[in-house]
């Protein structure tokens, strides 16, 4: 028999990142062509403050709920709040905002290879913002360093495979160098994602440890679901960010490896985690998800044409910890994951009865059972104005459409239930971040408090857009209030 | 617009019709699909 | 012609555009080359009548369900009018 096994907790972590905003793929792809095109990009970057008061971040970060969010009146980029407390982070209570200054400070301390420098100038002030960080020990204030002469960045730069590193307000503060001359893996602009997502990554599960979910000596296994590629020109994508972000968080004791499904990427790791623990093979699983830099400023051009800020302008990452029976935390139900088989048509139905309708059947549930459902959490805010719609509405609608068919409500009832079982979307566009997992502390938080039965947590992968296939995949998770 | 013995290119999007089902309609319609792919805007 | 599965009518107009006027945010390769080909939406009546209803209902069903056919269908008949003969005279 296997053993029970629980979600113990989750936590979130985003950095404010306007001066990487030019190195996401669309910007950067767009500014190698129209350099001309920046001062417009620029402008519309937003402020820390303007960032930490957007209701959207508030709440991935847990200072509201995604039904608080659904009462605030769209554009929700016009809410201005004057931030509480300190102006160099904002928390809430699933996790820290911090600013640009602090990340660059982060991901130097994240630099086991000395390839991002710091001028000796920001790097004080990147020292002098950490200290003030409730997450950074002294360690991480000592790693940053120095820095280095700006004539020594200057000579880094005049010379190819190095990348300026800047500030919203266009300030040079660094580069980051390229660790090959001849490995793609190992450029520049590669080694900065996969920098941007280790930090992120790690930065999440150490909100994890700070906040008493996690005690890092007895995690042993950090399971990495991030998209990143993390390798080499032998080995592209060769992985294991999970130990890399393990040895960062102080879990001396895991090891990890990268569990990778494009976005469904974090509920498989789940399930993995979920799986592992049950089996006994380990106690406690921590699954981590870094940022996705390549998304930043996705849709920017929507946005300038819209009047929208840009909209992608931050870093997320996610943790969790996956652990045997407290007699509490959220019940991983392992004898309910829905998988999208080979077999199984790619249309919407197939999908959605493969993944939501049929591991319910399986517990004698219908989808009425279920008190939430989180999927594609993508912020509307972000994709409508470059006319991708509004894709957690689509996807609650398809659900509830799906209910109807099968008569669990009228026709006329669509709406009630994805007001009543959906939520706004309201993750950034960063891939594998937005895909159900956004909703994890907040399911955690309301199945402990009895506020929710049953969650399930149901993203898709876009298998297709790595060309080894047509099909797209998927896979869903039910979480169970613990009834001791 | 008589779908038979027509060359069709199919472009799905993730969270709409993806291509594998614009692909399986044409076809049945008397179609050749000579390209399908499915687009993802997130 | 082209086949389109696109969930609204902003991403329909944004792909057939591109397909016909070419790119119309002359972002990509298509920017200023005209394709001219015809884009229909799996939703229109006239493709619609031409799958096996069983089929149909199987693999679109559950989206047309949710998606704003008649705006996407609009939209798709506005870029077609645009296009040009070639494309236009295999609307009727």
């Amino acid at each position: 028999m296997a053993r029970r096994v629980v979600v113990r907790g989750a936590r979130t972590f985003l950095a404010h990142a306007p001066g990487l905003v030019r190195y996401g793929s669309k910007p950067a792809r767009d500014l190698a062509r129209h350099e001309d095109l920046w001062p417009a990009l620029a402008a519309r970057l937003r402020p820390f403050a303007a960032a930490a008061a957007y209701p959207p971040h508030r709440v991935f970060l847990g200072a509201l709920h995604p039904d608080d969010l659904a009462r605030i009146p769209r554009p929700w980029f016009g809410v201005e709040r004057a931030p509480a407390g300190a102006p160099d982070d904002a928390r809430g209570p699933h996790g820290y905002l911090v600013p640009e200054e602090a990340l660059y400070g982060l991901m130097k301390a994240d630099d086991e290879f000395d390839l991002l420098w710091l001028t000796e100038s920001f790097a004080a002030q990147a020292r002098a913002r950490l200290s003030l960080h409730p997450l950074a020990e002294p360690a991480d204030v000592e790693r940053v360093g120095q820095g280095k002469p700006e004539r020594a960045i200057a000579a880094r730069l005049g010379e190819p495979g190095a990348l300026p590193l800047f500030l919203r307000d266009g300030r040079l503060v660094g580069c980051m160098q390229r660790a090959h001359e001849e490995d793609p893996s190992l450029a520049a602009d590669v080694l900065l994602e996969n920098l941007a997502t280790k930090t992120t990554a790690g930065m999440a599960l150490r909100t994890l440890v700070a906040d008493g979910l996690a005690e890092p000596a007895t995690v042993e296994y950090v399971l990495n679901a991030g998209e990143e590629a993390v390798g080499d020109r032998y080995q592209r994508g060769g992985g294991n960010l999970g130990k890399a972000v393990a040895e960062r968080a102080g879990c001396l004791d895991a090891s990890g490896a990268d569990v990778k499904a494009f976005c469904c990427g974090p509920v498989a790791a789940l399930v993995v985690a979920g799986a592992l623990v049950a089996a006994g093979v380990f106690d406690r699983v921590a699954v981590v998800a870094g940022a996705s830099l390549a998304k930043l400023g996705m849709k920017y051009h929507g946005h300038l044409a819209t009047g929208h800020p840009v909209i992608e302008d931050v870093l997320a990452g996610i943790a969790a910890l996956v652990t045997r029976d407290d007699g509490r935390s959220p019940v991983l139900r392992l004898d309910a994951v829905g998988r999208h088989p080979v077999a199984a048509a790619g249309s919407q139905q197939a999908i959605l009865e493969a993944l939501a309708v049929k591991p319910l059947e399986g517990l004698g549930l219908r989808l009425g059972d279920v008190d939430k459902f989180a999927t594609e959490l993508h912020n509307p805010e972000a994709t409508e104005p470059a006319g991708s719609g509004d894709v957690p509405r689509l996807n609650y609608r398809m659900l509830a459409a799906l209910a109807a068919g099968r008569k669990e409500i009228a026709r006329d009832e669509i709406e009630a239930w994805v007001a009543a079982r959906g939520m706004p979307g309201f993750a950034p566009t960063q891939g594998h971040i937005a895909s159900a997992v956004p909703f994890l502390a907040h399911a955690v938080d309301g199945l402990v408090a009895r506020r929710l039965r049953r969650v399930m947590l149901l993203a898709k992968g876009s298998l297709f857009l790595g060309r080894m296939t047509q099909m797209s995949d998927g896979l869903s998770l039910l979480l169970e209030a613990n009834e001791g | 617009m008589d779908l038979r013995g027509r060359q069709v290119i199919a472009i799905g999007e993730r969270d709409g019709v993806p291509g594998p089902a614009l692909a399986r309609c044409a076809e049945l319609a008397g179609a050749e699909v000579i390209l399908q792919m499915t687009h993802c805007f997130v | 012609m082209v086949l389109l599965g696109t969930p609204n009518p902003e991403s329909s107009r944004l792909v057939a555009l591109t397909l016909t006027e070419g790119d119309p945010t002359w972002a990509g390769p298509l920017a200023g080359v005209r394709l001219e080909l015809p884009v229909f939406h799996i939703t229109e009546e006239s493709i619609k009548a031409q799958v096996p209803p069983e089929v149909y209902e199987a693999q679109v069903g559950l989206a047309e369900a949710v998606l704003d056919t008649r705006a996407i269908r609009e939209t798709l008949e506005d870029v077609r009018a645009r296009a040009g003969a070639g494309a236009k005279e295999e609307t009727a």
